[in-house]
């Protein structure tokens, strides 16, 4: 691969725009003639175009071409987004991102699939129209914008507002013939030559145009004739051409349109011919302090030599140029690694930041204590920033499921809605990027398996059009994403036949519903009566479990026969750096995750049972000497941590309660893959190595053992 | 300083040209660019000749093109930029004058 940085820009921007594109395409089919939201299909598809002709991506420009020519007539009303334009869109979409790929492996596209494909955008392309021009001509229909009057411009001219492309004089374009050509069609009024775009003498290229030209023009000929001048140029030049007694909407949309930045408002006023420059002239003595923009549009219709709306309409570009310019300054792309090294480096700085703390307290010097103090909190501080920078919106993610349920549920034929929640919910990045497989899985599954068809739904009272939800929400130092339907839910009762039936639980099972659940995601399992292409065909759900075990995560499902089932994913928020609260068991540290700990509390009997009373509550608890398997005797007064996972708690019996400590967390390596109750470990500040403890296994333990004790009790009775 | 400006301004000749004209302008507080021996200008030229206009009120050089041929008198009436650079022309073409009315 050979790509520069310029071209990377224009891949990931490219992917941006089509991003875009899809969701406003999808929004179309709820709102249909909401004209923001065409503009912005438009604007994807110039852009791309645009950007792509300055990389010379032949293929992707006059595929785009013709997209943006029936876009265009979309926009000028004289096509509909119908369900089966939309759909041809999405495949447009599609196509050029697949050309976008393309790019990227410096590899050409199949030449028939585009043909094809601008074959059908033909279609909807008026047949004596030649294919579309890239400008936007204004054109004698009505033009959409309700803030104006019905005032029209006094003069009879046409407007002519010219800008020419820097290549058009290499190109043999010299803008004076088309002028003088021009000329032979009419009179040429007056004629302003812009000068501003001349740049200083050291950058100045002088076989580069600069030139734009206001022309006041007055003629007879069509408007066919005059557009016809500038035929050669077109591809090189912006055009605008305004007929005579134009609507002064149409004048303000030209300002708008001008491509020059931060032109002075009475020269704007001046070139759209909608003032004279003696005119200015006069409103610019008149105009008593500095040069202050605003007052020279207020001077001016003061006067009356302009209407309020024409200055409004260039003060707010004036005003858009600069608003946009700020945005752009305020965002920054950067690599991914950086931030990843950057992380790197913070977790080592916590690492040895410990460690100075710990020299400190062993040197019993105040001063430096104190010191260290404050270093260990401005660290901290330095870490959670760090941590941000990796935070995203979970919303992006969210949205790519518009396409996928909109896809699927054509694919079915089954109505379908998704309704997103909780999209401005943050999460890592890493946590992100690989968290979009396993939820497509469970979308899919909750369409195909999930929602009954529309004739059985009507049966059950329910709405004939589905609905899969995605919502995202904190809870408790995790992220919890939910998947749900309004569909038929889980049967129990088959799903432990099957299970029976596969050899995975024994007949004579005694199983809780959260239990019966889980077998879903055992290896092999499918419930489904027929294997479609989509699901059921028994590999999934597995893998959809380990995906989010490998992420740190759980995944538990919750269901109501006939009314739906929620998946629910919980995620911790950051895979790299927690809060840890260390505790030691014999001569070994550990960590537990600050956020996990609820309480602590000393116990002095150690009972022979596994479960404890905690204020009118049976809390089971797990010694963890028993568990870790140490020697030698506990001390006499044992502590129980009290932590919680998902809603449920369980106790810990430790010796020593150590506290908080930073966390770096390092993965182990592959040769200790086999330890349970641990997913990790981190160094302490001594220099030596805790194991950080998996507290919804631990949990899952110890409930698991009370349940145990619990069915044994009903046995007795 | 006065400079002399013969045969061609155009895009064969830009970059040559460019050079030259820059030059003096910022070292003398006066230049004269002498246009009478010009056959042919074109957008380029044009450019060229805002270029130094610039150029020279950056720099505080006084910058005055004189004897304008033919051929640079009717390029200065097509862009009507008679008025632009202010220096006396011999004849004055009807937009021009309109423009400066």
């Amino acid at each position: 691969m050979n790509l520069d940085d310029a071209l990377h820009t224009f891949i990931a921007e490219s992917r941006d725009l089509l991003q875009q594109m899809e969701e406003a395409l999808l929004r179309i089919e709820q709102s249909n003639d909401d004209a923001d939201t065409i503009n912005a299909i438009f604007r994807a598809a110039h852009t791309i175009k645009g950007s792509a002709g300055l990389f010379g991506l032949d293929h992707l420009v006059s595929f785009t071409h013709v997209a943006e020519s029936v876009l265009d007539r979309v926009r000028s009303s004289e096509l509909e987004f119908s369900t089966a334009l939309t759909a041809l869109f999405l495949e447009v979409c599609d196509h050029i991102g697949m050309m976008i790929d393309h790019v990227v492996q410096s590899s050409e596209p199949d030449p028939a699939a585009s043909r094809e494909l601008a074959e059908r955008l033909k279609n909807y392309l008026a047949p004596a129209e030649k294919p579309a021009k890239a400008v936007d001509m204004p054109v004698e229909h009505e033009r959409p914008f309700n803030t104006i009057g019905g005032g029209r411009v006094g003069t009879d001219n046409w407007h002519i507002s010219l800008r020419f492309g820097p290549d058009c004089l290499r190109n043999g374009m010299d803008p004076a013939s088309f002028i003088r050509y021009l000329g032979t069609l009419g009179q040429i009024l007056s004629i302003a030559t812009l000068t501003d775009a001349i740049p200083n003498a050291a950058e100045m290229d002088p076989e580069s145009c600069y030139l734009g030209f206001e022309i006041a023009f007055q003629s007879d000929a069509s408007k066919d004739a005059i557009d016809s001048v500038f035929e050669f140029v077109r591809d090189d030049c912006q055009i605008s051409i305004l007929p005579p007694h134009s609507r002064i909407s149409e004048y303000l949309d030209m300002i708008r349109d001008l491509p020059d930045k931060e032109m002075r408002l009475g020269e704007i006023l001046v070139e759209c011919g909608t003032l004279t420059r003696a005119e200015l002239d006069e409103a610019l003595h008149s105009q008593s302090s500095g040069d202050e923009l605003t007052a020279i549009g207020e001077v001016l219709v003061e006067k009356k030599l302009v209407h309020q709306p024409v200055v409004d309409a260039a003060l707010e570009k004036q005003k858009t140029i600069k608003e946009s310019r700020n945005a752009e300054n305020t965002l920054i792309r950067v690599d991914a690694a950086k931030l990843d090294h950057l992380i790197n480096l913070v977790g080592e700085l916590i690492i040895a930041g410990a460690g100075t703390s710990l020299i400190a307290r062993g040197a019993g010097m105040p001063e430096l204590l104190e010191s260290t103090a404050v270093m260990s909190r401005l660290v901290e501080e330095v870490r959670d920033s760090a941590l941000t920078l990796r935070m995203v919106q979970i919303g992006a993610t969210f949205n790519r499921f518009s396409r996928v349920v909109h896809d699927v549920s054509k694919e079915i034929d089954k109505e379908i809605d998704l309704v997103i929640s909780g999209a401005e919910t943050e999460l890592d990045k890493t946590v992100v990027e690989r968290i979009g497989d396993p939820l497509t899985h469970l979308v899919r599954n909750s369409m195909d398996h999930g929602i009954e068809p529309a004739e059985v739904r009507m049966a059950r009272g329910k709405p004939a059009r589905g609905t899969v939800r995605l919502n995202a929400y904190h809870d408790s130092g995790s992220i919890v994403i939910e998947v749900s339907d309004d569909g038929g839910g889980l049967n129990k009762a088959k799903i432990l036949a099957k299970a029976i039936e596969r050899g995975l639980v024994q007949p004579d099972a005694e199983l809780g519903d959260k239990e019966i659940y889980q077998l879903i995601f055992e290896a092999g399992f499918s419930t489904a009566d027929s294997v479609s292409n989509l699901s059921g065909r028994g590999v999934g759900m597995d893998v959809v479990r380990r995906n989010i075990q490998a992420l740190r995560g759980t995944i538990e499902l919750d269901s109501t026969e006939g009314l739906g089932t929620v998946t629910r994913i919980r995620l911790p928020l950051t895979l790299a750096i927690i809060d840890g609260f260390l505790i030691g068991v014999g001569e070994d540290t550990y960590v537990v995750p600050l956020d996990r700990v609820v309480e602590c509390i000393e116990v002095t009997a150690a009972s022979g049972h596994d479960y404890m009373n905690l204020r009118g509550e049976v809390l089971p608890y797990i010694r963890l000497r028993e568990l870790f398997d140490v020697k030698g005797r506990p001390s006499k007064r044992e502590n129980v941590v009290v932590v919680e996972y998902a809603g449920r708690r369980a106790g810990l019996m430790v010796d020593r309660l150590m506290g908080e400590f930073q966390t770096v967390i390092k993965p182990l390596g592959k040769l200790f893959g086999n330890i349970k109750w641990s997913g990790g470990f981190t160094i302490l500040g001594n220099g030596e190595v805790a194991l950080i403890l998996d507290v919804g296994g631990l949990v899952n333990l110890a409930m698991g053992r009370e349940e145990k004790a619990r069915h044994g009790l009903y046995a007795v009775r | 300083m006065t400079l002399t400006m013969e045969g061609d301004m155009t895009i064969y000749t830009a970059m040559e040209l460019k050079a030259r004209l820059i030059e003096p302008i910022g070292r003398h507080r006066e230049l004269e660019i002498d246009l009478s021996g010009v056959t042919e200008i074109d957008s380029t030229g044009v450019q060229l000749m805002i270029l130094c206009k610039k150029e020279a009120m950056a720099h505080g050089t006084t910058l005055r093109f004189t004897g304008h041929s033919q051929p640079v008198l009717d390029a200065l009436d097509l862009f009507n930029l008679g008025h632009y650079f202010g220096d006396p022309l011999v004849i004055q073409s009807d937009h021009s004058r309109e423009a400066l009315k």
